[in-house]
């Protein structure tokens, strides 16, 4: 019986063993994350959460670069043929075609008008909102260029349509439309 | 070749050291006596210049950042302040600036330099490796660096370059805000930079130690890529190679200084003067030269993730040419056809650089794919077909022989 009673000392000694390595392993990957979680966004950066903007003094044809979230976001009063052209385009043609609008659901289609629509569903099709960010690497677009009457980014040669909808290039998804919502028939609240 | 030598130190302070704390014998063992073989050319000072170099950028950064502030406000001011009031400052920037750019000019080198003559074959496989890593660990420290001064170039190459992670699907958001600490590029991520560009440099210095122990262990590769055979092939690192090191370091310095004195801003752009504008992207953003090959074949690839993987593997390859080489012949001198293919790389190499700088578009676009195809082919294709095809010449039964000729040796 002598054997029964080393193999039971040995198994709790195992036991002990891989306990107090586990329990060293789970405590200190537990504390790591501190260190990993400091890195993201903070408190401050996350408080500067939304933007007002009124489209009312935008004539046809212009645009601006609004800031939000350290962001630019793009609010362009487009003209006629820009608004006529995206509606136009068959979606067939989108590289992209899934519409990027955080205010309607991940799967709803590029179409011009749910392109345009804000957080109630409320459309209209003049004023165009996005968030001014090739979806390739991240710079500037440049507006009124490109070969799709919308915009142009310079560093690695993407083309957007009127509607923000990436046309050629390396970009892998349309400009994303910020979450927003009419306050009035111009006024917007982004974010 | 390892360990330390048995030498027996006289005076007798040296000697209670030595029994205590064996410093002067490694030193003894490992920089003096060290048995280097006597055919090294002066492709193989380039080791000692990137030590060299690696010293210069390690002093001239602890001073610099005595100067420097680490904010969005002030980053760009601090800099200027450097070059303008600060006793020297203009120098020990433009030494830290244009002592980068040179640092990586002597590790393309010595890695060509490996390339060609075998250096990275059994046994120096994991002396390889560990000279990979140090290559990518100082193309992040460099990336970091430039990012500091923050002008519109140094903001926009963060931009391009932390959104090479977005392209991975589902982590790739998240791993990018985690790297920004925001929603962009902005003051957390410059603070988290400095605080890495100030401690990579002496992760290096780790690396390049244990890059040295790992040379030390096989001794060093040499033009004949035969191993060392006997005492006849082999020198003392001191003062052969001592001297002979430091020569071409003095020369090395003196095109690195014709630069700082009177070209430092010739590898920049002008661009990088003006303040970061997170609203507005420059019409033509390229990283410094050094990246440039690698620029070429991220925008080779019509595909956003497709291009972030191609760049990458073109680095993950490295670790593996070891194995990818099938050739028993070390050094090009005895393969006619690997040579040409070896120099056939280096245009491709150069040529992806030049592509690079270009924009993206019509006849370079072309010149960047093609050249990003043969990158690999080269690796994953001809090196590994070569071993069986080619017939290498003759090779010298030592490096005696290699160096003295039959008769002699």
């Amino acid at each position: 019986m002598t054997s029964t009673v080393e193999n039971a000392g040995a198994s709790r000694r195992d036991f002990l063993y891989i306990a107090t390595g586990t329990v060293g392993a789970a405590g200190t990957a537990l504390a790591l994350w501190p260190f990993i979680d400091q890195m993201n966004p903070d408190a401050s950066v996350l408080a500067l959460a939304s933007t007002e903007f009124d489209m009312a003094p935008l004539e046809e044809g212009q645009g601006v670069t609004i800031k939000w979230r350290g962001k630019p976001v793009f609010i362009r009063h487009r003209t006629k043929k820009e608004i006529e052209e995206a509606r136009k385009t068959p979606l067939a043609d989108l590289k992209d075609p899934v519409a990027r609008n955080l205010n309607l659901p991940p799967d709803a289609k590029a179409t011009d008008e749910n392109r345009v629509k804000d957080a109630n569903g409320k459309v209209n099709e003049k004023y165009l909102v996005q968030i001014g960010i090739c979806t390739h690497l991240g710079c500037v677009p440049l507006g009124e260029s490109g070969d799709y009457d919308g915009w142009f980014c310079p560093c690695h040669g993407s083309h957007y349509d009127s509607a923000g909808r990436i046309r050629k290039g390396p970009a892998p998804r349309n400009l994303d439309i910020p979450p927003y919502k009419y306050t009035t028939d111009t006024q917007i609240v982004i974010g | 070749m390892s360990g330390h030598s048995a030498y027996e130190f006289k005076n007798p302070i040296a000697r209670w050291l030595d029994e205590r704390l064996p410093v002067l014998s490694i030193v003894r063992g490992q920089l003096v006596d060290f048995p280097t073989p006597r055919n090294l050319n002066y492709w193989w000072t380039f080791g000692g210049i990137l030590a060299t170099m690696l010293v210069i950028q390690l002093l001239t950064g602890i001073v610099l950042v005595m100067h420097y502030t680490p904010h969005v406000a002030m980053a760009g001011d601090s800099v200027e302040h450097i070059m303008r009031d600060v006793n020297w400052g203009w120098l020990l920037r433009w030494m830290h600036a244009n002592g980068a750019a040179f640092f990586f000019i002597a590790v393309y080198i010595h890695m060509f330099r490996g390339l060609y003559y075998g250096s990275y074959k059994s046994p120096r496989e994991i002396l390889w490796m560990i000279g990979v890593i140090i290559f990518i660990v100082m193309m992040a420290t460099a990336f970091m660096g430039y990012v500091l001064p923050w002008g519109q170039m140094s903001y926009w190459g963060a931009v391009v370059i932390t959104n090479l992670f977005s392209a991975f699907p589902y982590i790739g958001e998240p791993i990018v805000q985690w790297l920004w600490g925001g929603f962009t590029v902005g003051n957390p991520t410059l603070q988290r930079f400095f605080s890495l560009h100030y401690l990579l440099p002496f992760v290096l210095a780790a690396l390049v130690f244990l890059h040295v122990w790992a040379l030390h262990i096989t001794g060093n590769n040499n033009p004949a890529g035969i191993e060392v055979k006997s005492k006849e092939d082999t020198l003392p690192f001191h003062p052969y190679y001592t001297m002979k090191d430091l020569f071409a370091i003095v020369v090395f310095l003196m095109f690195y200084a014709a630069f700082v004195f009177y070209s430092p801003w010739y590898m920049g752009h002008s661009i990088n003067f003006a303040p970061a504008n997170p609203m507005v992207t420059p019409e033509h953003i390229v990283p410094e030269w050094y990246f440039l090959p690698f620029y070429a074949m991220l925008r080779a690839i019509p595909s956003k993730l497709g291009g972030v993987i191609v760049m990458f593997s073109s680095l993950i390859i490295l670790f593996f040419l070891p194995w990818l080489d099938t050739s028993k012949v070390k050094s090009l001198k005895y393969r006619p056809l690997a040579r040409q293919f070896f120099w056939l790389l280096v245009i491709v190499c150069l040529t992806l650089g030049i592509a690079g700088s270009q924009p993206a578009t019509g006849a370079w676009l072309l010149v960047a794919r093609l050249a990003t195809a043969w990158y690999f082919i080269h690796f994953l294709v001809i090196l590994p077909l070569l071993g069986f095809i080619e017939k290498p010449k003759p090779m010298p039964a030592s490096i005696s022989e290699a160096v003295l000729g039959k008769e002699a040796a």
